[in-house]
């Protein structure tokens, strides 16, 4: 339809976007490889070098050639998915970090769903009832929320459901050692088992997840809930509410058809900013209960200063957001019609 | 069929309750039009919501009676309020673009209400709808109906807020300020609809504006509202004739109007004779082939298509036109705050629009033109005091320091009426017309050669606006100003100025002298313009009047003995 | 003239008269700056109060509860933990204040030259923060520390640089809305230079909300500075530090011994909260209808 075109140029500009700060996200991820104070090669050599497998190191990751032609190197690395050679797990870093992932979107996404079936109908609720209980609710969990530094929430909660209360099973992983993992499908352990018919691992790998996941959640919902209250109020508080009600349309489709649509746009804008936050928080989280994703993988080679393993975290780390960015935004493209057109 | 007695409202607001409405009665007949005028805080607003019971938070009836047809508006339960609402009371808001749902289908937003008041099935919803949209006089109703609000103009949004209105057939339609925002002629084509709609389904009607003159042109009775209270009720020939209360009168008289000069629109006891200006026949500024282009999103824009004209020394021109024809693009340029794509404009003979915008600040001339603002809340920095901001231009450009910057600026404050104590003041601790006369002491603090007028009374209230406008003409007479006065009025426009130029779509359609281009317009769409404006009833004779002052005194006299 | 005489006359100290409103009407903003001045009066005199020495070990005195001597107990070594959780308050704020202030220059000097004059400087600029946001900013902090080096200075420039963003697009927005204000144009007519009109004229009120941001991005830098000391990036042993006490505590949570972990966090989190609650409240004070 009439409509259809500008959207779809819209789509598409919004995709080609995407393009520069992928260029960007690769040219700073290079920046850091090379930045290492003193001489990269004795870094990405090991702590056991000696002076001839510095060297070979150097030549062998081409840092005896001036530094676009290392950049050209790296870019082609890159697009042949090699990311290094690990130094702690000997294997290329690109297959860990495959290996892991999995883990890490379940934490991830687990805690995000969490947050936001939990996080907007409490904005929402707020908001609709200004002054009562649940706005002041959602005022203690939004300030507390945001300062709750995530490992420290992990470790109270250890404490309190694993030590205190014996609910929660011990805090190391993924599985207890007492379940077989379930066959590699999506490698979301939860889905797998489920496709296998096996409950009672499901079962198992759900008390696991429980606590990491409500961990990541308590700390992401906060901004979701103050944003959604946020928008919820200026939505109600718009002129074209009082021709809704003014027309005699009842409450529910005042509140739901006409405010909250509106003020959806707002929170999933927000969206992008609180997947920032969930994906470096999942980092402290991970590390808290072991859990055996790209994190924790991340921080256990820091301590071994493996750097390659690092940099090609931070690197995939950033890939995976501009993809949900992007995500984001095309949904957003889907309920917004205005996308695409000039302001007026 | 409505009546309401000594209704009030109250607001629960930070600084207390705040009495918005205090206890008004007025009555709608059937078939009737009733206007409800009044000035900004009048509480004219606030009525219409009481009555449908939408006030936002913290408003509440506090006391008083509304019924409509027998139903207690004030008792009724909230789900008996949701079925009066838009099935026999309908409301149009100012705004219309805000009015509606920004991200749903205006069809959509029809059948809703459709839908609400069981009016409409899914299967003919659509149909219903599309036939209240083509009822509002919308052409290509089919196609409208898949249309966002913002693919709209905003006559045509009125058009379906109007549409959502009146689809259930309700018996009142309460109109607030239904064309404020709203182009002249745009303004003119939606109350003619909205009259012949009421007329055609013999509606009864409140029409909320702050305009007299709209009211008495399409009211059948008018209420005139001040401060939450009726101040005076009657017939629209009859208020405009023989106002009663010094406030309709003050209003009567603020209200721009054909035949009045400048001095009529304020109240008759502080009319002063008018100056004699007579304009030399000297240049002062000349524009020649002024050239605007912009580069749009979609393309260029052309603001400005090649414009000429001349502003002689001590001469008042008006620049009219609607929004988007390029007045304002022209006046940045003239004011040397944005550059012309191409073109000459002379002032004193140099051509000033050699000089890149960015630099101007260091030109010699500058102090000589100069500008007052659109808006004078937004023309002042909230974070300076009316006396930093009138020192401005002094301190920069007239270097001038200490004890004479202090003289200086009492005495333009003195110049623009602005008590000097309120020199301290911040803007937000100003009323709008003390906020006016300080950007206007801004404007004049370095006795510019030529001063461009953005404008300057749109955002105020008419009686406001009539005190402004007397002050221009008195520093124009004194400090042998030159005027190019900007305004999308064509009313306000004659009272000040000597020469007019129309424009239309970046190009000069008509110009000439005031009273020619008033009384006897060429071109089609200065004719429009002109036959759009308000046309309040005829002026008693001067004998009513004086009689009507002898009154007004004889009363005062009364209540001062009393 | 009815317009020289508006009913309600405001006062004439609006601006101070609305902070005690404020103040008076959510003693919450009262108990925050409380809050605040505690947290700079134990970073200032800290250290010289304490009653141990943050590092004195005392191997016979590990893994006590907490008790009369020792407030908070003491940890693995026998460090008071107490005292180390008081004398860690300056290195914390002193790192998040830091990078905050940093960012806040930078930012605003970035936000201003692009807001103002927009053209190519504009583009680049938000080529450059898009690029710097497409990375989630605790993972960017990581890997900047990791290639810098394991130094607090490093942790301040990674606080500092994923913070920038924040700055530089909220006063290029606060600039960009006033580029073209009446009171802008009209200091221009009065023959201000850009340098001036954009000094004295836009960033001063770009200012307020500014200060609500500097309020709620300490708590954040805090929380970032205390994460990478958690994962072991920065400040290092025996340094007393709330992320690596955090840490080092986490060990012992299993086997009981809550109070090692527990009691810097709390700290931690008591910092935190006081900011938001901070920052919350000057958002009171700058705009009462922003209330969240």
């Amino acid at each position: 339809m009439l409509a259809s075109s500008p959207r779809l140029r819209a789509v598409l500009m919004r995709l080609a976007q995407a393009i520069p700060v992928v260029i960007g996200v690769v040219v700073i991820s290079f920046l850091l490889t090379r930045a290492l104070p003193g001489d990269p090669a004795v870094y990405f050599a090991g702590v056991a070098a000696d002076e001839a497998s510095i060297e070979q190191t150097r030549v062998a990751m081409g840092l005896d050639k001036p530094l676009p032609v290392q950049f050209v190197h790296y870019v082609g690395d890159l697009l042949q998915g090699d990311l290094g050679q690990s130094l702690s797990s000997g294997r290329p870093v690109a297959t860990d970090l495959a290996n892991r992932l999995p883990a890490s979107l379940e934490l991830t996404l687990t805690a995000l769903i969490l947050a936001v079936i939990t996080a907007v109908p409490l904005g929402v609720l707020a908001a609709t009832r200004p002054g009562t209980w649940v706005d002041h609710l959602c005022r203690v969990v939004v300030t507390a929320g945001v300062s709750l530094p995530t490992f420290f929430t992990g470790i109270l909660l250890i404490y309190i459901f694993y030590y205190l209360a014996g609910i929660a099973p011990s805090p190391l992983g993924r599985l207890d050692f007492i379940y077989l993992s379930p066959d590699h499908v999506t490698g979301f352990y939860l889905i797998d088992a489920a496709l296998m018919g096996d409950w009672e691992t499901w079962r198992g790998a759900a008390k696991q997840l429980v606590l990491p996941a409500a961990t990541l959640a308590l700390f992401t919902l906060a901004p979701i809930a103050r944003m959604t209250r946020a928008a919820m109020l200026t939505a109600l508080s718009s002129d074209f509410i009082r021709t809704a009600r003014a027309a005699g349309l009842s409450k529910s489709v005042v509140l739901y058809r006409y405010a909250f649509r509106n003020a959806l746009l707002p929170v999933v804008t927000t969206l992008g900013m609180v997947f920032s936050f969930a994906l470096g928080a999942n980092v402290l989280v991970e590390k808290v209960f072991a859990w055996p994703g790209i994190g924790s993988y991340a921080v256990e080679a820091l301590v071994v200063s493996d750097y390659a393993a690092v940099q090609g975290f931070v690197l995939v780390m950033a890939l995976l957001f501009v993809v949900l960015n992007l995500v984001i935004d095309l949904l957003y493209t889907a309920i917004d019609p205005r996308i695409g057109f000039e302001a007026r | 069929m409505l009546s309401v007695k000594d209704l009030s409202v109250i607001f629960q607001t930070r600084r207390g309750v705040v009495d918005a409405v205090r206890g008004v009665s007025f009555e709608v007949a059937k078939g009737e039009i009733l206007g409800i005028v009044g000035e900004s805080g009048s509480g004219k607003s606030v009525t219409s919501y009481a009555l449908m019971r939408i006030l936002d938070a913290g408003g509440m009836i506090k006391a008083g009676e509304a019924t409509y047809s027998g139903i207690d508006l004030r008792r009724a339960a909230e789900r008996d309020m949701r079925d009066i609402r838009g099935r026999e009371i309908s409301m149009i808001f100012q705004n219309p673009r805000a009015a509606l749902n920004p991200i749903r289908k205006v069809g959509h937003q029809i059948e809703d209400v459709l839908h609400q008041h069981a009016r409409a099935t899914r299967q003919d919803a659509r149909a219903k709808a599309i036939a209240a949209m083509e009822a509002v006089k919308i052409k290509d109703a089919e196609q409208r109906y898949n249309a966002y609000p913002f693919e709209l103009s905003g006559g045509m949004c009125q058009r379906i807020v109007c549409a959502i209105a009146l689809a259930c057939d309700p018996r009142l339609l309460i109109a607030d300020e239904p064309t404020t925002g709203l182009d002249i002629t745009t303004q003119k084509a939606v109350m003619d609809l909205v009259r012949d709609l009421i007329r055609e389904r013999a509606m009864s009607s409140i029409l909320i504006t702050h305009d007299l003159g709209l009211a008495a042109q399409y009211c059948d009775r008018l209420i005139v509202m001040k401060d939450g209270l009726i101040v005076e009720q009657g017939d629209p020939v009859q208020i405009f004739s023989r106002p009663q209360h010094p406030y309709s009168r003050k209003l009567v008289d603020a209200t721009p109007r054909a035949g009045a000069t400048v001095r009529d629109l304020l109240p008759a006891d502080i009319r002063a004779p008018e100056p004699q200006i007579v304009a030399s026949d000297k240049p002062l500024v000349e524009v020649r082939d002024l050239v605007k282009t912009y580069a749009g999103k979609s393309g260029a824009v052309h603001a400005v298509k090649g414009i000429s004209f001349t502003v002689n020394q001590g001469q008042c021109v008006g620049l009219v036109g609607e929004s988007g024809c390029g007045k304002s693009t022209t006046s940045e340029i003239l004011v040397r705050l944005m550059d012309a794509t191409s073109g000459e404009v002379f002032f004193d003979g140099e051509d000033i629009a050699q000089t890149p915008a960015r630099g101007f600040a260091r030109d010699p001339r500058r102090a000589d033109i100069q500008m007052v603002f659109q808006d004078a809340t937004d023309s002042l920095n909230p974070r300076h005091t009316a006396r930093q901001a009138i020192a401005e231009p002094l301190r920069r450009l007239g270097r001038m320091r200490g004890a004479a910057l202090g003289t200086r600026i009492e005495e333009l404050a003195g110049l623009v009426g602005l008590p000097l104590p309120l020199l301290d003041r911040f803007p937000h601790q100003l009323s709008g017309g003390q906020k006016a006369r300080v950007g206007i002491a801004r404007a004049v603090a370095l006795d510019p050669k030529f001063l461009i007028l953005d404008e300057p009374t749109a955002a105020l209230d008419v009686s406001i606006q009539a005190v402004v406008l007397n002050l221009l003409v008195d520093l124009r007479a004194k400090l042998g100003l030159s005027y190019l006065f900007v305004s999308h009025d064509l009313h306000v426009v004659r009272l000040l100025c000597d020469y007019v130029i129309v424009m239309k779509d970046g190009l000069i359609v008509e110009e000439g002298l005031a009273h020619h281009v008033m009384s006897d317009p060429q071109n089609p769409y200065t004719k429009s313009l002109i036959a759009a404006a308000p046309k309040p009833p005829e002026r008693a004779t001067p004998k009513d009047q004086l009689e009507a002052i002898d009154a007004q005194h004889a009363t005062l006299h009364d209540k001062r003995a009393s | 003239m009815s317009d020289l005489t508006p009913t309600d006359l405001p006062r004439r100290h609006g601006t101070l008269d609305h902070v005690f409103y404020v103040l008076r009407a959510n003693p919450v903003t009262l108990i925050a700056f409380g809050m605040f001045a505690f947290l700079i009066l134990s970073a200032l005199f800290g250290p010289a109060l304490v009653p141990y020495d943050p590092l004195a070990t005392n191997a016979g005195n590990a893994l006590q509860p907490p008790s009369w001597s020792h407030w908070f107990g003491t940890d693995q070594i026998g460090r008071d933990v107490f005292s180390r959780v008081i004398v860690a308050t300056r290195l914390d704020l002193t790192i998040s204040v830091a990078a905050v202030a940093i960012s806040f220059v930078v930012g605003s000097i970035l936000g201003c030259i692009a807001g103002y004059w927009g053209g190519w400087p504009d583009v680049i600029l938000n080529r450059f923060l898009d690029t710097i946001m497409a990375f989630p900013l605790f993972v960017l902090a990581m890997g900047i520390v990791a290639a810098l080096g394991n130094s607090v200075e490093n942790i301040i420039y990674a606080t500092a640089i994923i913070n920038m963003p924040f700055y530089a697009r909220l006063v290029r927005a606060e600039v960009n809305i006033r580029r073209d204000a009446g009171f802008v144009r009209a200091a221009k007519l009065a023959g201000s230079s850009d340098l001036r009109v954009l000094a004295t004229q836009i960033f001063p009120n770009a200012l307020p909300p500014m200060m609500v941001q500097v309020s709620l991005n300490l708590g954040w830098a805090i929380l970032n500075a205390a994460g990478l000391s958690f994962i072991g990036l920065g400040v290092s042993p025996p340094i007393a530090e709330w992320g690596i006490m955090v840490a080092e505590g986490a060990n012992f949570i299993v086997s009981g011994e809550w109070w090692l972990a527990v009691f810097p966090g709390l700290w931690l989190m008591f910092a935190v909260f006081t900011f938001n609650l901070l920052g919350d409240g000057l958002r009171d004070i700058v705009d009462p209808r922003k209330r969240t």
